[in-house]
This record gives C-alpha cells, sequence and structure tokens, in this order.
C-alpha cells in the first residue's frame, strides 16, 4: 500500500512537472492540477496510512488515523481549486487579450493601451 | 482573554464582506467606508504595539482549543511593528487610489480589504498551516488587483505570477506534509519544541521540509533565482497597488525570520542554522541584481520595480547573517524599505501621470507642468531608496553593515552592498535629469491639475521616513528589542506552551 501510493504521488508530480515546462497556458494549467493532486495525497500519507479502520476514531480502537492532516487536504483542495478556476478564467483572458496562448503572450511585443 | 489580537484580521474581514454587500450602492459611500475601515487599523495597530512594548507575548487561542491542539495568533513586537506598517501602508495607498484610481476596475475596495486581512494574518498567526492560509488569502487578492484596470501587459505579467505563486503553494504543501509528517505538529512554538528531540533517521526529512519552506519564502520575497516575476508584475500594476505590493514582499521576509528563528534556529537540534548557508549569498545575489535591473530599466515603473527587489535583497542580508544585531538591522530595514519602495512607487505614477505622451518612460518629452513639486518628492524618494542620509535608508544600511562586521562577513557584504547603493545612486540620477531635464523645447505640456490626494498621500509617507529618522534613537532601540525576542525564541515557546518540561507523551501517543 505504501509503495502504491509512494509511486502515485511520484508519477503525479513528475507528470504535473513535465506539464508546468509546457509553453501552452492550458498544459500549464492540467499541470497544476496534477501537481495539486499530488500535493493532496502527499497530505493525506502524512498521517501514515491506516487500513481498515475507522474513518476517525472509535471506542477502544488501537489504531486510527490522523485527522488532522484529513482536516488539511480539504482546505487544500478547497484552495486549490479556487485558485484553478481562477487561472483558468486568466488564460481565456490572455488569450482573448492577446491572441495567443503561449505563456508570455503575444511575442511580437504586446504594447499596454494608454490608461 | 482580550480579543485585540484577532481584531486586525476581523476588520478587513467584515469590511469587505460588507462591500461586496454594498456593490449597488455608490461609489462615493464604498470608498469611505473602505477608508474607514483602513483608519481604523491604524488605532488597533498602536493598542497591539503598547500591550506587547513590555515584551509579553499576547496568545490568542481561536475557539479556546488549547496549543498544540488548536490554532493560535501570537503577537509579539516584531508581530505588532508588521501590523503597524500595514496600517501605514494601506492607508497612503488607500487615499491615492481615492483620486479616481479605485474606479479602473471593479471591485476594488473589498478586494483591498481582503488584501488586508491575509497580510494581517500572515503576521500574527503562531501556526505553519494557517500561514499557508493567510498567504492562500492574500495571495488571490493579489492576483485580482494585480489586474485591477485591465491590459494585455498587466494580463501577461499576472499568469506569470499566479502559475509562479501556484507553485510556490503547492511546494509549501509538500514541506507542510513532510514537517507534519516527521514531527507531528505544525504549530511554530511546538514544532521549535520538537526538532531537538527528533530521531537521527527523520533529521533528513526535516531538513529538506524546512529547505522547501525557504523556496517557497524566498519566492515570495523575490530572492534571486526566484524574483525575477516581480519588476514586470509590479511595473505593470497600478500605482496604489503597486505601493500595497511593496508590503507583500516583506511578508516572505517576514516568514524566513519568523519561522528560522523560531523552529530552525540555533537551537533546533539536528535542523539547527539549516538556512543559514543560502541565504546571505542569495540576498547579496539579489541586491547587485536589482541594482543592475535598475540601471538597465527604460521606464520609471520598471526600475521602482527592480528597487523593490534591491531592497529586499539588502533586507535579506540582514537577516541571512542570522545574529541579534542582524535581526535589530532587518526589523529598522524592514520599515524603512516598505515605506521608500511604496512612495517611489506613488510618486513614479505621478509624474507618469503628468507627462501624458511619454507616460513613465525616460525618453525626451515636453517639459511637464508642476515640475517643481514632483521634483522635489522624486528627490526625497530618491535619497530614500538609495540609502544616502540624512533619511532612514543611510541608518538602516550601516546597522546592516555594522551587523555584518560582527558576525564576520564583512568582506563579501561591504563591497555588494556600497557597490549597488552606488549603481543605484547612478540609475536613480539618470532617471531623474531624464524626466526633469532633458525636455524638449516646445514648452511647458497641458497642464493637468495636480491630484491632491495622490501628493498627500506621498508626502506623508515621506513623513514617515523622516520620523524614522527624528526618533531614530527609538526606532532603533526597538529594533533592537525586538531582535532580542527573536534571539530568545523559548520566551515565544513558553508563552504559547508553557514551560519546556511540559508532558509530550500526550501527542506523541496520537501517532
Amino acid at each position: 500500500m505504501e509503495a502504491l501510493v509512494a509511486v502515485m504521488i511520484g508519477v503525479l508530480t513528475a507528470t504535473g512537472v513535465y506539464l508546468l515546462l509546457r509553453a501552452r497556458t492550458f498544459a500549464v494549467l492540467l499541470g497544476l492540477t496534477l501537481l495539486s493532486y499530488a500535493v493532496n495525497l502527499f497530505l493525506v500519507a502524512s498521517g501514515r496510512l491506516v487500513l481498515a479502520s475507522a474513518p476517525l476514531t472509535d471506542q477502544g480502537l488501537e489504531t486510527y488515523p490522523d485527522p488532522l492532516p484529513q482536516a488539511l487536504v480539504l482546505t487544500a483542495i478547497v484552495i486549490g481549486f479556487g485558485m484553478t478556476a481562477l487561472l483558468v478564467v486568466l488564460a481565456l483572458r490572455g488569450l482573448r487579450e492577446s491572441g495567443d496562448d503561449h505563456v508570455d503572450g503575444d511575442r511580437r511585443g504586446v504594447e499596454d493601451r494608454k490608461p | 482573554m482580550s480579543h485585540l489580537p484577532i481584531l486586525p484580521v476581523l476588520l478587513p474581514l467584515v469590511a469587505g464582506a460588507l462591500l461586496l454587500l454594498m456593490s449597488g450602492v455608490g461609489e462615493g459611500v464604498r470608498r469611505s467606508v473602505g477608508l474607514v475601515a483602513t483608519v481604523a487599523l491604524l488605532p488597533l495597530a498602536v493598542a497591539l504595539l503598547m500591550r506587547v512594548a513590555d515584551g509579553t507575548h499576547l496568545v490568542y487561542t481561536l475557539g479556546g482549543w488549547p496549543p498544540p491542539f488548536g490554532i493560535v495568533l501570537v503577537v509579539d513586537r516584531l508581530a505588532a511593528s508588521m501590523v503597524l506598517l500595514t496600517a501605514v501602508v494601506a492607508l497612503a495607498s488607500h487615499v491615492y487610489a481615492g483620486d479616481g484610481q479605485d474606479l479602473d476596475g471593479p471591485q476594488f475596495q473589498p478586494l483591498f480589504q481582503f488584501q488586508l486581512m491575509g497580510i494581517n494574518g500572515a503576521f500574527l498567526t503562531g501556526d505553519l498551516f494557517n500561514l499557508f492560509v493567510f498567504f492562500e488569502v492574500l495571495l488571490i487578492a493579489f492576483y485580482a488587483l494585480l489586474l485591477h484596470g485591465l491590459g494585455p501587459r498587466r494580463v501577461g505579467a499576472a499568469i506569470h505570477v499566479v502559475v509562479l505563486n501556484l507553485i510556490g503553494s503547492s511546494l509549501f504543501l509538500f514541506a507542510v506534509g513532510t514537517l507534519y509528517g516527521v514531527t507531528g505538529t505544525l504549530n511554530l512554538a511546538d514544532l521549535g519544541r520538537v526538532m531537538p528531540t527528533l530521531d537521527p533517521g527523520a533529521a533528513a526529512l526535516a531538513r529538506s521540509g524546512a529547505l522547501l519552506l525557504l523556496v517557497v519564502f524566498a519566492l515570495k520575497a523575490a530572492l534571486l533565482p526566484l524574483g525575477f516575476w516581480l519588476p514586470r508584475a509590479y511595473g505593470a500594476a497600478a500605482a496604489s497597488c503597486a505601493a500595497l505590493f511593496a508590503l507583500l514582499t516583506k511578508v516572505g521576509v517576514y516568514a524566513i525570520l519568523r519561522v528560522y528563528a523560531l523552529c530552525f534556529g540555533p537551537d533546533g537540534g539536528p535542523v539547527a542554522d539549516v538556512a543559514l548557508p543560502w541565504v546571505l549569498p542569495a540576498a547579496l545575489a539579489t541586491l547587485a541584481f536589482g541594482a543592475l535591473g535598475a540601471l538597465g530599466s527604460r521606464g520609471l515603473r520598471e526600475a521602482a520595480g527592480w528597487l523593490v527587489v534591491y531592497s529586499v535583497g539588502t533586507l535579506l542580508v540582514a537577516v541571512g547573517l542570522f545574529s541579534e544585531a542582524g535581526y535589530a538591522a532587518a526589523v529598522y530595514y524592514t520599515a524603512h524599505s516598505t515605506l521608500s519602495g511604496a512612495v517611489l512607487f506613488l510618486v513614479v505614477d505621478l509624474i507618469g501621470r503628468q507627462r501624458a505622451a511619454a507616460g513613465d518612460r525616460l525618453d525626451v518629452a515636453d517639459a511637464m507642468p508642476h515640475a517643481a513639486v514632483l521634483g522635489t518628492l522624486f528627490f526625497l524618494a530618491a535619497i530614500a531608496v538609495a540609502g544616502l542620509p540624512p533619511l532612514s535608508g543611510f541608518a538602516g544600511k550601516v546597522m546592516v553593515l555594522e551587523a555584518s562586521g560582527g558576525a564576520g562577513k564583512a568582506p563579501w557584504v561591504w563591497p555588494v552592498v556600497l557597490g549597488a547603493t552606488l549603481l543605484v545612486l547612478v540609475a536613480l540620477s539618470r532617471a531623474g535629469s531624464a524626466v526633469f531635464w532633458r525636455t524638449s523645447d516646445a514648452g511647458a505640456g497641458r497642464a493637468t491639475a495636480l491630484p491632491g490626494r495622490g501628493i498627500a498621500a506621498a508626502a506623508g509617507l515621506l513623513a514617515c521616513i523622516v520620523g524614522l529618522v527624528a526618533w531614530g534613537g527609538s526606532a532603533t532601540s526597538w529594533a533592537q528589542a525586538t531582535a532580542r525576542q527573536l534571539a530568545e525564541p523559548e520566551q515565544y515557546r513558553h508563552a504559547v506552551l508553557g514551560p519546556a518540561s511540559q508532558d509530550r507523551d500526550l501527542h506523541r501517543s496520537l501517532r
């Protein structure tokens, strides 16, 4: 089980980093999403993996999962979701303004319109 | 239990929510409500400062859950001074934005309040995960304010900033997960207590967690290999927002100061002084690079962005010494560097608005109307930023140099700091003479009325810089007292957790 989770986190992180290094905003966005999945799994695992037990705790139970990482992960998921949504909107906006989905915008030189 | 420590977080939260609900009401009313909420931060910050002036730590347990299980807010001298600094800079930016810049895009007022909530929260929290949450609160408001009043350049710069900071957030969570997995706690005071008792087997993990955190904080503070996003983004942002953003890099610096003094300091056992070999060289490189960037800028805004990088570099040189004298220099220089960075952004924007066609570019243009007033403001701001006497930058720089001498790092620090100062001086004189003296003969351009609020905001910030010198004695002794508190982290831990011999088995047994 540990090996499986570790490999999953590793694969997600590696894929995420690879996509992050691409030049198009959509690939970068997917990369960030995969990276945040990896982070969330990692946070759950930081409370140790406990199999076949109560989800939180129960009377007379010897081993039970650590509840704190679960709370952390919930917060991280919510924040990551909001941030990804913002980035989607921003990427679309960039596409519309510069007519190009390259992360650097249109490289033929964009002048800011006068305020 | 007094509820004072949470008010600097609650007040902007409530005000921001209220301002969101008031979307239908006239902008004048919203602006006034925003101004009242921003002004009200000042007495709160002063009250906090008075409460901790005798060296006590105010500990506020949210929901009454005892630490290390519940989340705590902790106010010490450092946190209180940062909250006061936030209140001052926020007031100036808000007044400046009141000239009409707040109407360039929707929802400036609530975003401004949420930004303040995030900043204050990051300064006050005593918990690592809570620090992450407040970072995210201030970041999402930061992204939105960065885009305020749109334009292709802003969108392009914002995509970089958002992607970089999202990667930073992921790294922060990796670091938090690693540290929690090793120590079983995220309370900063408790982390400091646990570190010396770590198994040798877990030491490597703890060290990598601590260094990952350093990467995250360095990204926020724009330390060199991670600071390239800053000049472009700040140069593109609206001036009133950019002035507030001068604070955001200081949040990163504050986090380095707080976490590495409290959790990974000299008494940290296997992770003792883990950041020591990294911060100083990176800071020196940042300093030199910021000065070079300012020299190479083609516009005043861009130069102002690079000068923020430069001043963060100087600040982190002081932090990177990790000595009591270094901390004192850092505390004093933080105040100076934030105020001078903010005032520079405001003055540069005032100048840009008067030169209709040329804007802030260093081109030959029509002579500027109101050149005397703007020239004086620019001259004073430039003296402050370059760190020349008589303004506070000079005193701050002397403290940094002295601290580096005490730590035996003078051979590296002195040439870089002084050389960079010279470069900045050249860059600012070049910019000033290009803007004010190399004018075409077409006579004075169309006179635009000087914005009264803008001048008032810039002059107010300059007055604070002068105040830092005029009351330099008390400011320095406050900085030294703050540094003493930082250098004795056991006081902080005692205030949060009680005596050191407390039974630790309770939450160890959760493992």
